[in-house]
């Protein structure tokens, strides 16, 4: 399956704002997450200190991802 | 009701709009850029949205709102892009019949957006810049 992966602040300064990554059935955020961490290696001061949303919404790390949906891994937020 | 803007907000404006008959108080906070921060002296923010998430998230603060205090009229808008030393980069705005709710509704607002609506600020110096953090605790869902 395919899903869109948005990234915003300092990781989009990594990996640019947007990727199509081809993943199993099956996977959940959380291990798509730990991929793009073992892939791209100025992503791992990060690895601990993203929240997950997927389409549009906060989700648990162990949550399963479907075909077409819009990941995102967020920094802490700091609007205001 | 709940908007990611590019331009100079106005919260005056903003609480003319959707003051009623019925409403004895207006409580409206206005975030502005500090000049400097840690000692540091900042040059200007440049704030970054995800811009889909945020409007739901900020309309789910509505949804708290109207669900604690039964107040309907909240509206919140927050700036993106570069925002100068002085202007303002969110606006909340709440009425009520009486001021309690109103003072209570606009601060629960704000705290809640600082923790789970996507947006993000970049403070530029005139030596460097740097993507501020905020504290959420990655452990849960907000």
């Amino acid at each position: 399956m395919k899903v869109r992966v948005r990234l915003f602040a300092a990781l989009r300064d990594v990996m640019g704002p947007d990727l199509e990554i081809e993943l199993p059935l099956g996977t959940t955020v959380e291990e798509l997450w730990k991929r793009m961490v073992a892939d791209e290696e100025r992503l791992s001061p990060f690895a601990d200190a993203v929240s997950f949303a997927v389409n549009h919404d906060f989700v648990a790390k162990d949550a399963l991802l479907n075909p077409d949906d819009e990941v995102a891994f967020l920094p802490p937020v700091s609007g205001g | 009701m709940y908007e990611i803007v590019q331009d100079i907000l106005d919260v005056r404006t903003l609480a003319q709009e959707i003051a009623t008959d019925a409403d004895g108080a207006i409580a409206t906070f206005s975030g502005i850029v500090r000049g400097t921060n840690k000692g540091k002296k900042v040059l200007f923010l440049e704030y970054e949205a995800y811009p889909e998430m945020a409007v739901k998230m900020m309309t789910r603060i509505g949804d708290e709102v109207k669900e604690t205090w039964g107040l309907e009229s909240m509206r919140i808008q927050h700036r993106v892009g570069r925002v100068n030393v002085g202007e303002t980069s969110v606006v909340i705005v709440v009425t009520s019949p009486h001021r309690d709710d109103a003072f209570a509704a606009c601060q629960y607002a704000i705290n809640r957006l600082k923790r789970i609506v996507p947006i993000w600020k970049r403070e530029v110096f005139e030596d460097g810049e740097v993507w501020v953090e905020g504290p959420t605790e990655t452990a849960e869902v907000p």
